[in-house]
């Protein structure tokens, strides 16, 4: 029950993209059409569901304050290592990634097509790398990370699928000319935000 | 074929404008169409079933608006006179409500038809009617105190960032209405939520007043059964005060937004748009349906009778802007969506969603209006799922 609210939480509520506007860049250059958008959007749920785990345990095991006592060297189990961060993380995505898509290429040509240049493209989403560090930040235990990492994904597919599906209709619009392209959708952006704001307090 | 056509080219200038046979054209016209295939298409016309467009159907809005508005300010001047403890007669009570509601309008109207004659005139595109129903609908959904400040604001947003930076009306992915709406309600809460607001207050209020409307008590109350809350709200006051019994809501003599109070009158507008075809029927039966289901969902897992979980259908049915969103706001054809089945889901998507955001959540006693506006955002995703399933269907019939 707690995890499904969380879940609920971090798709509507907290919206990674729509209430912290994070992976913003991806979401407004890819979200031109549906079909792209929806390809961004499952490699988004398929990396943050894989990498913020991932980064849980290196954050768990190896970063945290006191984390490395398992080595039983009294040098390092008081170390304080969190201030590695962001390179790690960064790093521990970007070769899963890496990985992911070799693997992928390897053994399922049709999700690699599907997910095309997608997968290496969001190595550096803000989303992915957000999601880590929120995850860092209030203390989730793995469950509630993979949980948090997956419902991210789902939020972020949510709206991009939205936002790709309303510029479709938008082509027939006559928006005046110095806010076609991204004024327009920075705007959208945030009247769907707003509606977003609907589940706030849940 | 090719000597049939030649004489036809041969013979076209005679009879087209200017030449001798002019008047014989259609002849020509009606011959050359059954042996070729024109040139020519249709331009206008010919597909279109009646001679409706935008102007009567917007008109046709207003008209069914009328019942909710009438009622509105009569319920408006009614719940004032009710609280001051003074006698309700009709006249008191239209006169007191046209006091309060009428400037609302007034200021809804001018600011935001200045706002569309502004685009109209530097964009070059022409006044649309449709104005006309945002200008009525906001109004109606708000509280009857609001400061007038405010509701220009709202407008001002909702004309110009609901609707006119996307071209106008018909344009626009979102009801600008509703917009205006809910940006007044996350921009100024204080104005527009709690129980403060409902009930236009004068000097004198009587003891035991409670400005609370029907869906406040249902999610914070102390009685047993939240069906006992509303039928026994207010009750102590003299036997003056009316209470939320189911009768009452229905009519609509409590408190609430100016237009949404009265299932009646708003029903009363929903049969008018139906049988003219104006409103879709089955995105209100959709929202009726979605809410159905998600009510019979939320009192299955009530922990007692006391919460607002256990709230039956009928009263979320006829409580908070619950019809009012159903039949002006889930029917705006610009906003909602395009396709038939398209419509069913997207109606009862609303119906759960509103349902959802009354009950489960504790932040907003009120869903209806924020459901929709959710909606809105997922309609073209709808639209265009919908669309694609046609076109693989359609793909494989032409295969088997």
């Amino acid at each position: 029950m707690e995890l499904l609210s969380l879940a609920i939480r971090s798709i509507f509520v907290e919206n990674i993209l729509l209430a912290y506007f994070l992976g913003m860049c991806s979401y407004l250059a890819v979200s031109k059409k549906v079909s792209t958008a929806f390809g961004l959007g499952v490699a988004v749920i398929f990396v943050l569901t894989l990498t913020t785990p991932l980064n849980w345990a290196i954050h768990e095991f190896f970063l945290k304050q006191g984390s490395l006592v398992w080595t039983g060297m009294p040098a390092l189990a008081a170390m304080d290592l969190s201030f590695l961060n962001f390179i790690c993380f960064i790093a521990v995505i970007a070769a899963t990634v890496q990985i992911v898509e070799m693997f992928i290429d390897k053994t399922s040509q049709k999700l690699y097509t599907a997910l095309g240049i997608f997968l290496p493209l969001i190595t550096v989403n803000c989303a992915i790398l957000g999601s880590s560090l929120f995850m860092v930040e209030r203390e989730y235990d793995f469950a509630q990370t993979l949980v948090f990492g997956a419902s991210s994904g789902v939020g972020f597919f949510l709206a991009i699928m939205s936002m790709a599906s309303i510029r479709h209709k938008l082509r027939y619009s006559n928006v005046p000319e110095g806010l076609r392209g991204l004024g327009i959708t920075m705007l959208t952006t945030g009247l769907i935000a707003m509606a977003f704001m609907a589940f706030s307090g849940m | 074929m090719k000597f049939i056509e030649d004489i036809f080219n041969k013979m076209r200038p005679d009879f087209e404008k200017g030449g001798k046979f002019e008047f014989l054209y259609p002849l020509f016209e009606a011959k050359e169409s059954f042996i070729f295939t024109p040139g020519t298409r249709t331009k206008n016309g010919c597909h279109v079933r009646d001679s409706i467009d935008s102007k009567r159907f917007m008109s046709t809005v207003i008209v069914a608006l009328i019942p909710p508005l009438l009622f509105g300010i009569y319920n408006t001047g009614y719940q004032h006179l009710v609280v001051s403890g003074e006698p309700t007669s009709f006249i008191s009570c239209v006169l007191y409500g046209s006091w309060y509601v009428v400037p609302i309008i007034v200021v809804s109207y001018a600011v935001g038809g200045v706002w569309e004659l502004l685009f109209a005139l530097v964009r070059k595109h022409e006044i649309n009617e449709g104005f006309l129903v945002t200008g009525l609908l906001f109004p109606l959904t708000l509280p009857p105190t609001i400061p007038l400040w405010q509701v220009a604001v709202g407008v001002s947003f909702g004309v110009v960032i609901g609707k006119e930076v996307f071209g106008g009306t018909g344009m626009n992915v979102f009801n600008p209405a509703l917009v205006a709406r809910a940006f007044l309600f996350f921009a100024y809460p204080a104005q527009i939520s709690g129980d403060r607001v409902w009930v236009a207050q004068g000097k004198e209020v009587v003891d035991g007043f409670s400005g609370a409307t029907p869906l406040l008590v249902a999610s914070s109350h102390d009685a047993n059964s939240v069906v006992t809350a509303l039928n026994e709200f207010g009750t102590g006051v003299a036997g003056r005060f009316a209470d939320f019994s189911f009768s009452n809501c229905f009519v609509g003599l409590t408190s609430g937004s100016i237009g949404e109070t009265s299932a009646i009158a708003n029903l009363i507008g929903a049969a008018i748009l139906i049988i003219t075809g104006i409103g879709s029927w089955r995105i209100m039966v959709a929202v009726v349906l979605g809410a159905f289901a998600m009510t019979t969902a939320m009192n299955a897992c009530a922990p007692n009778d006391a919460s607002f979980y256990a709230l039956p259908f009928h009263y979320h049915f006829v409580t908070g802007g619950f019809i009012f969103g159903a039949v002006y706001m889930a029917t705006d054809p610009v906003s909602a969506a395009g396709t038939g089945v398209g419509k069913w889901i997207y109606g009862f998507l609303i119906g759960a969603i509103a349902i959802i955001i009354r009950t489960a959540n504790p932040a907003y006693p009120e869903g209806m209006m924020l459901a929709i506006l959710f909606m809105n955002a997922f309609a073209p995703l709808i639209d265009y799922l919908v669309m694609q399933r046609h076109i693989q269907w359609r793909l494989q019939r032409g295969r088997a």
